[in-house]
């Protein structure tokens, strides 16, 4: 019996040590309280797989009481948000080509004439359909709302035309990704994740390892200065960056038929943006943790939300205000954007400047605060 | 007026030098003014300052307060002269250890940009004795060949003063005594050497040594100095029963302290007349009393017996 005994009082010394330690451990000890808290929100609030209040455009060339109604009907739904109205066909189309909206409503002229005239007369639907997840279920919605609108509003005289098929056509018209396949919109965005994950990570754990190893002592006692060190320590993992678009790029080309529409040159240049500024990022992460697992530890803390709140899983714009102002803050949503806008919008500059200049943004910030961490001396 | 270099005839020219953590004062007021083409031993207890010192001599740290210059530039303003003038060897092995002999000696020389690299990475490797090993990776060497790599690395670029910390600790004694016979070649070769250590046959060693404890700078001189300046008086004990007088001298007057040295037994004081009184009762048959001269060590602990507790702020 006594054997028992002492090895229960072995287990227990153990676990006292495992505890004090688990104590000290100050971050994976927010580890395990945060990464739960964090998903619970995430998850819970932000995630929506129902999306509604998709910015929208509408450009009407009716204007008679029928087609107020079914504007305010499409509105009422709670699926479209009317955030602008177009001037042209053309311009409602550039506003959803640029990505400020998901879904344009054409009213053409002689709408509400044709209607009482029992002639069909057709309302477009434009929808970026780049995500279908994020479109479908909007699109699915669409006669519904319409047949609601017009039962309330075809009474008396009009009553004959409430009978099937619709009085209405509905012309949807679901643009870049009309099969809805779900692999070009997720391909393209995996290059984003796969980049983040990879070169934060890296970068965060080799500047720790010198740490942890004692190297930087050494590193910091000889003549090299600290942008030096910063470049020299980057620029192997921006080549690893670059082959890894490479291998993700062929295989969505080869092996899922991925369509590129854009200027490959352009994309290019989007993907060393956003590796720089995941690299700059990995390298101010690498500053604050004292150990590899610290690293390690705050590149997850920093992944998550990056694959929750980007777009990339789940879509952006049926997120919550607060949830689309965290992931305007991550480097990988604009990437999802000049990505998928390149290769299914065949996007140019002039319609993603904005994101580059954010990614240029981020850049600056990172190395700025890395810079400013990395010190010459021990202190 | 800056000293210009060449005319500097002080490697290090240190005064007043504070390095506080926080609160935490760590060196408070060291003044160190060490000639060049010389060998000073750095000494005192773990914990006592030395290697704080010896980073903010090289430039690694920023100084509290304090000024002094190192080989004529200043510790604050002109860190990165003092990098490609000194050669520091860290406490701990910090060469990288994924890289083999060759790679990281190849990598120094990049660093300096010494040519031809090749070489000087040669001719390092051949006077280390390991062209055969030069393709092993660093971290499969043993503790003696890590510290002899080490040193090689950081004498690469010709520096005129050498800071080493504990650069023997852990080293067998073989391994050592060619250490130090290697520090010995190079200040012949005009390099000023500073070399912080535990072990009183290496303090020996050196022309001069720096006593630390506490942070704060308790003696310094020759060795043979410092043993008269501390005015200790040893006497010896030897023969049976030895062992057993130790606890039964302890605490009595004038006797400041008590260690065994192999099979015999030193004690120490500075007043004769009550160590005498005090050793009087155990002048028995068995045991041959007899009074030397103190050695380095017995120095040593009596210094740190009388620097006391540490008085540094820790609030």
């Amino acid at each position: 019996m006594s054997t028992t005994l002492d090895s229960v009082q072995r287990i227990v010394a153990v676990l006292i040590k495992e505890l004090i330690q688990m104590r000290r451990d100050r971050t994976t000890f927010a580890m395990m309280l945060g990464v739960p808290i964090m998903q619970l929100v995430l998850f819970g609030f932000a995630i929506n797989l129902d999306p509604k209040h998709l910015p929208a455009a509408i450009y009407t060339e009716d204007n008679s009481p029928m087609v107020r109604r079914l504007v305010s009907a499409f509105e009422h739904s709670g699926y479209y948000d009317f955030v602008s109205v177009a001037s042209s066909p053309q311009q409602g189309n550039a506003l959803l080509e640029r990505g400020e909206v998901s879904f344009f409503v054409y009213i053409p002229a002689g709408f509400t004439a044709q209607l009482v005239q029992g002639k069909r007369p057709q309302i477009l639907v434009s929808a970026d359909a780049t995500d279908p997840a994020a479109a479908s279920n909007a699109i699915g919605r669409l006669d519904g709302i319409i047949d609601n609108a017009l039962r309330t509003e075809l009474k008396g005289p009009l009553a004959h035309l409430q009978a099937t098929p619709s009085p209405v056509e509905v012309v949807v018209h679901a643009k870049y990704n009309p099969e809805a396949i779900t692999q070009y919109n997720i391909v393209p965005g995996l290059l984003g994740v796969i980049l983040t994950m990879t070169s934060v990570m890296i970068t965060a754990m080799a500047m720790t390892r010198e740490q942890e190893r004692g190297n930087l002592e050494n590193l910091l006692a000889m003549p090299v200065r600290p942008v030096e060190v910063m470049v020299g320590k980057i620029t192997p993992y921006i080549l690893v960056g670059i082959v890894q678009a490479v291998v993700i790029l062929s295989a969505a080309h080869f092996l899922f038929s991925v369509p590129f529409f854009g200027s490959l040159a352009l994309l290019a240049f989007g993907i060393l943006l956003f590796v720089i500024t995941n690299l700059s990022l990995g390298f101010t992460f690498s500053t604050v943790a004292k150990n590899q697992m610290q690293a390690m530890q705050m590149t997850f803390f920093f992944f998550l939300p990056s694959i929750l709140l980007s777009g990339f899983m789940f879509p952006f714009r049926g997120m919550p205000h607060w949830a689309q102002t965290i992931g305007e803050c991550l480097p990988l949503t604009h990437f999802l954007r000049v990505v998928r806008g390149i290769m299914l919008k065949g996007n140019g500059l002039e319609q993603l400047h904005g994101e580059f200049s954010v990614l240029g943004i981020f850049i600056l910030v990172f190395g700025t605060m890395a810079m400013l961490r990395y010190k010459n001396t021990l202190d | 007026m800056k000293p210009q270099p060449e005319h500097n005839e002080l490697a290090i020219d240190v005064t007043g030098l504070v390095k506080r953590f926080g609160d935490k004062t760590v060196v408070n007021g060291v003044d160190i003014h060490m000639p060049e083409g010389r060998v000073w031993g750095f000494l005192g207890p773990n914990g006592s300052g030395k290697t704080t010192t010896i980073r903010m001599i090289c430039g690694l740290l920023e100084p509290s307060a304090g000024e002094g210059t190192c080989l004529g530039y200043n510790i604050r303003r002109e860190a990165n002269q003092i990098k490609l003038a000194t050669g520091y060897m860290t406490q701990r092995f910090s060469f990288w250890e994924d890289l083999s002999l060759r790679e990281n000696l190849e990598f120094v020389a990049r660093l300096y940009n010494l040519r031809p690299r090749r070489t000087v990475v040669d001719e390092t490797l051949e006077k280390l004795g390991l062209q055969h090993r030069q393709h092993q990776l660093c971290g499969e060497l043993s503790g003696g060949w890590k510290q002899r790599l080490a040193l090689a690395a950081v004498t690469m670029h010709k520096p005129r003063l050498l800071l080493l910390d504990e650069p023997t600790a852990g080293v067998d004694p073989q391994a050592r005594r060619e250490f130090w016979d290697e520090i010995h070649l190079l200040t012949q070769q005009g390099l000023t050497v500073l070399v912080s250590t535990h072990y009183m046959d290496e303090a020996e060693r050196c022309d001069e040594i720096v006593y630390l404890a506490h942070g704060e700078l308790i003696t310094q001189g020759t060795v043979d100095a410092v043993v008269r300046e501390s005015r200790l008086i040893t006497f010896q004990a030897r023969g049976k029963g030895v062992r057993q007088l130790a606890p039964t001298l302890k605490g009595k007057p004038g006797l400041e302290h008590i260690a065994y040295f192999g099979s015999a037994l030193h004690v120490s004081g500075k007043h004769r007349e009550l160590m005498l009184q005090s050793l009087n009762p155990s002048f028995q048959d068995g045991i041959q009393w007899e009074e030397i001269s103190p050695s380095l060590e017995d120095v040593f602990i009596s210094l740190m017996v009388d620097a006391g507790v540490d008085k540094r702020a820790y609030e």
